[in-house]
This record gives structure tokens, C-alpha cells and sequence, in this order.
């Protein structure tokens, strides 16, 4: 048995398009006073939680040596194997005897899993909130030791993009 | 004709800026999502990380309209030609952004199949690392192309890459 469908026959009104005109454009006026949704991005930044994967860092003890010791447990457990470590003796009298010589990390090939934070016995490395980081070249994007470090000073104390604290 | 004996003068040198102007103004993107950073590329042109903000939001999927291609996804040696050949396609001069950790270096995906940075076969302006990349990486990405395009010289008008 068929059923019979009915379409909707548009009257006069309709055929003039003018009342849906207007409909649509009580929309956009309506969005017009909405908060807006959009983040000017460069001016102003979204602030990540706590537990962000961005940019990593080599954690310092206060007194300014390296918490690393190389034991390369966070390239063991790199998926990407994007950790290159070659230990060597600590120059410190105290603490452990072992320390980085080189840490370089390939941020073209990490994928931000958190997996060296992880596997990392002396919370040596850690991922911060940093997100924006594109460059030129793939060498530019090979971060090391020293760039690491800096990264530590530059998130140790708060959020980096949390401009509060900032008159 | 060899545009490398023009010298520079008041004249080159602000047409160059208003030209270099215009283009860093008015990308017109070419996706070339293949895997999960191609979603992410969609987020980039929503409203919340607005890349018409930077003239961007023009996405040609028609490579001969477009001047700034985007490789989101990794990319096996089976299609690898077929990005090549859409490199080719779009008219100078032409931009690559290369986004993600698959695309610009292979990522986790280190196998006999998937290339690792497709650098090796186009060449690539700027590197965005990421798994995938936040909205804000590929903004950040496109001003710094966008500073690259302003230093183009009109001495060397065609592309750097190319010959």
C-alpha cells in the first residue's frame, strides 16, 4: 500500500523570501552581542593546564646541577626514539656520578606522548605548557641541552603564557 | 627572461613590499590532510582559532588556485607522487607548510612505508612539530611564513626552491 506524501505548498509569503530574509538576519544580529568565541591568537594566548604536553625541559636541583644521571630510561621508552643521550662522569663532587654530556632531543619526531616524563626515575625531564614552537628548518627544531635548560628557567617559576602576575 | 640583473631601486623596492604584502595577506591554503593533523587542520578554520584572521581561510582544494600547500598526515611512498605531482600543479610562487611530526620527520611510523619527511622530495618552508599540532602551532607556523614572504626580493622573483 502507498502512502500518500503531501509536500508542503509555500503560500505568497513564503514565495517572497523577505520573512526568511529577515529570519536570518535576526540570526546573525542576535550573534552580533554573543560572547565571542574567537582567541586573537598572537596577542592573546590560551594558558594550558596543569599536565600539558608541549615543549620539554631538563629539571636543575636548586643548587643549579642537573637532576638528569643518563640512564636513558626516557629513550627506552621513547616511541618515537626521538632521545639521543651520550652520558659522561658528573664534574660535581656531590651527588650522582653519571650526567648527561649530550641530551638532544628530535621535536620533529617526538609526538608529545609524555612517556620519558613517565619512565624518568629522577623527574629529570619534563613536558611544559609551550605550544607554539614551528621553525624554518629541521635543525632548528633539535633541541639540546642547553636549549632544555633554558627552557627549565623559562617555565620553572609559572605558567608561560600566564601574563597575570605581569602589571 | 633572467630577472636576477634588475637592480634594486624606489621603485622595485615598493612594488616588492606592496606585492609581498598583498601574498603574505592572501594565502590561499591547499589541505593535504592524510591522517589526524588534517582534523586538526579543520580546527585551525573554525571560529575559535580563525585563520581567516590572516587571510587564510580560502582553502582551494584545486591546487592550481592555491599558493600555500599543507601537508597534514604521513605520507607513504605510494602517494608520494601524488603530492608531487600537486606541488607541481600550483602556480608560483608557491609555499610549503609542513605540519606535524608524521609529515615533516615520519613520527612514531619509522617502516619501510612511510617516508620519512617529505623534505626529501619537496621542499618544505616551515616545519611545525606536534602530534597533532595545536591550532596556535599552525598560526604560529603561517606568521612565520608570512615573514618569509615579506623578505622576497623581486631579484629573485621565482621561488627560492625552484630553478
Amino acid at each position: 500500500m502507498a502512502t500518500v506524501v503531501t509536500s508542503y505548498e509555500p503560500t505568497f509569503w513564503d514565495k517572497l523570501y523577505i520573512p526568511a530574509l529577515f529570519q536570518g538576519l535576526m540570526l546573525t544580529l542576535k550573534h552580533m552581542f554573543k560572547k565571542k568565541v574567537t582567541i586573537q591568537y598572537p596577542d592573546e594566548k590560551h594558558v594550558p593546564p596543569e599536565g600539558y604536553r608541549g615543549l620539554h625541559r631538563l629539571n636543575k636541583y636548586p643548587d643549579g646541577r642537573i637532576r638528569c644521571v643518563a640512564c636513558e630510561m626516557c629513550a627506552a621508552a621513547c616511541p618515537a626514539h626521538c632521545i639521543h643521550i651520550v652520558p659522561g662522569p658528573s664534574p660535581w663532587e656531590e651527588g650522582k656520578e653519571r650526567y648527561p654530556v649530550r641530551f638532544d632531543i628530535d621535536l620533529l619526531r617526538c609526538i608529545f606522548c609524555g612517556f620519558c616524563e613517565m619512565a624518568c626515575p629522577e623527574k629529570a625531564i619534563e613536558l611544559t605548557e609551550i605550544y607554539d614552537f614551528a621553525d624554518y628548518s629541521r635543525e632548528g627544531l633539535w633541541i639540546d641541552k642547553a636549549g632544555l635548560l633554558e627552557i627549565y628557567e623559562l617555565t620553572k617559576d609559572k605558567n608561560f603564557y600566564d601574563n597575570s602576575n605581569e602589571e | 627572461m633572467d630577472r636576477r640583473g634588475i637592480k634594486s631601486n624606489f621603485l622595485t623596492t615598493t612594488v616588492e613590499s606592496a606585492i609581498n604584502w598583498s601574498r603574505k595577506n592572501s594565502l590561499w591554503p591547499m589541505p593535504f590532510g592524510t591522517a589526524c593533523c588534517g582534523v586538526e587542520l579543520m580546527a585551525v578554520l573554525a571560529a575559535r582559532s580563525d585563520i581567516a584572521r590572516f587571510g587564510a581561510e580560502a582553502i582551494r582544494f584545486s591546487p592550481r588556485q592555491s599558493d600555500l600547500l599543507i601537508v597534514a598526515g604521513r605520507i607513504t611512498i605510494k602517494m608520494m607522487p601524488v603530492l608531487q605531482r600537486i606541488y607541481e600543479q600550483m602556480p608560483e610562487p608557491k609555499w610549503v607548510i609542513s605540519m606535524g611530526a608524521c609529515a615533516s620527520s615520519g613520527g612514531v611510523f619509522d617502516t619501510y612505508s612511510v617516508i620519512q619527511g617529505i623534505d626529501q622530495f619537496i621542499p618544505v618552508d616551515i616545519y611545525v612539530p606536534g602530534c597533532p599540532p595545536r591550532p596556535e602551532g599552525i598560526l604560529d607556523g603561517l606568521m612565520k611564513l608570512q615573514k618569509l614572504i615579506e623578505k622576497e626580493k623581486i631579484s629573485d622573483y621565482s621561488h627560492p626552491h625552484s630553478n
